[in-house]
């Protein structure tokens, strides 16, 4: 009698536990529209499509350092960009006997910590205090001659891409330049082209990835069209040292030309010289909006190589393009690795009259 | 004089430890200790609540030093952000909102890219729309807490008539698998309490806690114990003792419920159980033994009220219901770790007395063979119900 009693008892308590039961889970058998998301959001009178969308994307903040300006560097070469009583400490030209010119530079290494994406920093080796170097421009020819300071922490060395002998190679350890210790590189420029300047000690990729490498471009004996000249150098940062890159970029700081998009005049002929110095991924490439351009491999030839708008380039392979903007308006460029699109490598081009 | 010299003896070495803490900080060598290393940043995510397009991440700085929030990744792309704190300190808590169009169902990763370059990374396994406090959720985690605390319990209850019809060898039987029951409940609660401590913020020594937690319960419920035995032997009979026993059972598996309510409540909040249907049914048969081990005392007792046997069944399971809701609104796997331990460390002290009490009502019970086979039938079915759960 007991018993029977305290069965119902308790047959009547898991009754009441299915009762609450069945009304808290009748919103999960019925459409629930609350927790549809519906394109339109028709229900939700403050929701901005656009907004939510597409404006989240991207870094927050803006940069608060100035030591580095990637606009300027677009168009530096030959410390061009600096005054005249200041360019004078790193680059001087003079006339040769033999009709040719004699370009000397002063370029030092050290220890330096750069912004990389707002807020972010990274403790790089530059050149002259900057990521990338300043840009060394001659014309094919001309005789270069490389006063190097290594003012940084380890051994560096200055290798160039082009035709020099042996001894100015830069990338056996004898040819290691000791911190504190000075080297002068000296060579004929040539052949013609876009090249790189880059650090070869060892190991290799730690130098590299840190942060010292720079355009180098060879101007033939006969010059080019005029155009508006643009060198970018797509590079990014291990900031964690775990072997992946965090950021990506075209000139060092994730984003910023989508920030400050690159201002071009629709019709004109704009020439991109452009090279690849990123390391933990074999491959990068470009890709232009609405646009297709003459790509000239290592701008060795005056032949065009291929007719589009993507190119992929490897570790250390370089490239120059041609082309003109039919149309007025924003054109972005990045690269197809969409991975380093999100991590930074997207700008943007404004195409005005 | 002399108590001078006492009192100045017991509060000296502590006035010398505050001097020597001060001449440390004021001229000793923590200069260089600071400059030869490296900043030490860590971070911790304690919260993230996913609504209709946006994120909300609670993250508290568990290092030594001060961390920056410079940049976050979504996926591994760049996402913009507000951040109430941008330069944490240590312990300090921040919060930080996104705007972000995630997708239900899918994988979400979130990166915290600090000024140094240094990554923290959280992984949501099952991105879904966090628990809002409302009528609904708060529905829906009671019933997740009756599912798998109250109705396994009150199921286990249902066994006392059969019980009653035991004979004493068997009835010690049961008694020892309920032993075996705990002893199994024990291990899975203490090893439940060291994984979960893993994501409690360093600074808070999650594994710590277990021993704290553990031997805080013991050891006030045996000094309970202690005291209430003396009155027993006076004036109260064995009813009240088994009574007393089944309450305490109740009682330590009501904490370690708790504990596993609150592990359930918060899984289910940061969606690491939303395909968990399987997962709500194996703890419901894994914890249906429970049931035996509460009326296994009293099963004896000639008569057994249905007050007691409700207080005790609610007692036992109703803590699951309320650890869904802390669970799954507050979410802490710091208060998880504790109670996962204070229900060890009772359910140890039951084990002890259910062992005392066979060997009171029974002297010549104790390691007979029946006994060692209901123990670790006990374990196996815990083990092996638990296969549902793990």
């Amino acid at each position: 009698m007991n018993d029977s009693k305290y069965v119902i008892a308790f047959l009547v308590v898991i009754l009441i536990a299915l009762t609450i039961s069945y009304f808290a889970f009748i919103p999960k058998t019925e459409p629930d529209n609350e927790h549809v998301h519906d394109a339109t959001h028709s229900h939700d009178p403050t929701y901005v499509y656009s907004d939510s969308m597409t404006s989240h994307f991207g870094i927050s903040d803006n940069y608060s350092t100035s030591d580095f300006d990637p606009d300027s560097y677009l168009k530096a070469w030959n410390f061009n960009n600096l005054s005249p009583e200041e360019r004078k400490r790193y680059y001087r030209e003079s006339n040769l006997s033999d009709n040719t010119t004699l370009r000397e530079y002063w370029i030092y290494a050290s220890d330096k910590k750069i912004e990389v994406a707002p807020g972010v920093f990274f403790d790089a080796w530059a050149y002259n205090g900057q990521v990338p170097a300043p840009t060394i421009r001659t014309t094919e020819g001309d005789r270069v001659k490389i006063y190097f300071m290594n003012q940084g922490s380890k051994p560096h060395t200055l290798h160039f891409h082009g035709y020099h002998e042996s001894s100015m190679d830069g990338s056996m350890p004898h040819d290691f330049v000791n911190p504190g210790e000075n080297f002068t590189y000296e060579f004929t420029a040539e052949p013609a082209g876009v090249h790189l300047f880059h650090c070869h000690s060892t190991p290799l990729k730690d130098h590299i990835a840190k942060g010292l490498y720079g355009m180098f471009i060879i101007d033939p004996k006969n010059p080019r069209e005029p155009a508006n000249e643009l060198i970018m150098i797509m590079n990014a940062f291990d900031t964690n040292y775990d072997g992946e890159n965090e950021i990506y970029a075209v000139n060092t700081r994730a984003f910023y030309y989508l920030d400050h998009p690159i201002k071009v005049k629709k019709g004109e002929l704009v020439r991109i010289y452009i090279g690849n110095m990123v390391e933990n991924d074999p491959i990068n490439s470009i890709h232009i909006h609405g646009n297709f351009f003459d790509e000239y491999k290592t701008g060795t030839r005056n032949e065009s190589d291929a007719f589009t708008d993507i190119i992929e380039l490897g570790q250390g392979e370089r490239s120059m393009l041609e082309m003109r903007f039919p149309y007025t308006g924003k054109y972005m460029f990045h690269a197809h690795q969409s991975e380093f699109a999100d991590k930074g490598w997207m700008s943007m081009f404004e195409v005005v009259e | 004089m002399t108590s001078a010299i006492r009192y100045g003896s017991a509060i000296l070495p502590v006035l010398l430890l505050v001097a020597l803490v001060w001449i440390f900080l004021a001229y000793g060598p923590l200069g260089i200790l600071k400059t030869a290393f490296p900043p030490i940043e860590s971070v911790s995510f304690e919260r993230i609540v996913l609504e209709q397009d946006s994120i909300t991440i609670e993250i508290i700085n568990d290092g030594p030093d001060s961390v920056t929030i410079s940049q976050v990744l979504i996926n591994d792309a760049y996402n913009r952000f507000d951040i109430d704190i941008q330069t944490i300190n240590h312990l300090e808590r921040a919060k930080i909102v996104m705007q972000y169009p995630w997708a239900e169902g899918l994988p979400l990763k979130i990166t915290l890219l600090t000024a140094d370059g240094l990554t923290f990374d959280k992984e949501i396994p099952v991105a879904t729309e966090s628990p809002k406090f409302g009528l609904t959720q708060l529905l829906t985690f009671t019933t997740l807490g009756i599912y798998v605390g109250v109705m396994p319990v009150f199921l286990g209850l249902l066994w006392l008539p059969f019980l009653k019809t035991l004979s004493k060898r068997w009835y010690d039987f049961f008694l020892a698998l309920t032993i075996g029951l705990l002893v199994f409940l024990t291990a899975d609660a203490i090893e439940g309490a060291f994984s979960l401590s893993s994501q409690v913020a360093a600074s808070f020594q999650g594994s710590m806690l277990v021993p704290i937690g553990f031997f805080l319960a013991l050891l006030i419920l045996m000094a309970f114990g202690e005291r209430d035995n003396d009155v027993d032997v006076t004036k109260t009979g064995v009813t009240k003792h088994t009574l007393r026993l089944s309450y305490m059972i109740a009682l330590g598996i009501g904490v370690h419920n708790l504990g596993e309510g609150l592990a359930i409540g918060s899984a289910y909040a940061i969606g690491e159980i939303a395909l968990g249907s399987l997962l709500v049914i194996g703890f419901m048969i894994h914890n249906l033994t429970e049931g035996i081990a509460i009326v296994a005392p009293i099963a004896k007792e000639k008569k057994n009220s249905i007050k007691h046997l409700l207080l005790l069944g609610l007692l036992a399971g109703g803590p699951t219901i309320i650890g869904t809701w802390i669970g799954g609104f507050v979410f802490s796997n710091l208060w998880a770790v504790l109670f996962l331990s204070v229900g060890a460390g009772a359910i140890v002290y039951v084990i002890l007395e259910v062992f005392k009490y066979m060997k009171k009502e029974n002297p010549k019970s104790g390691y007979t063979f029946t006994n060692v086979a209901g123990f670790f039938l006990g374990v196996l079915i815990m083990y092996i119900t638990g296969l549902l759960v793990a």
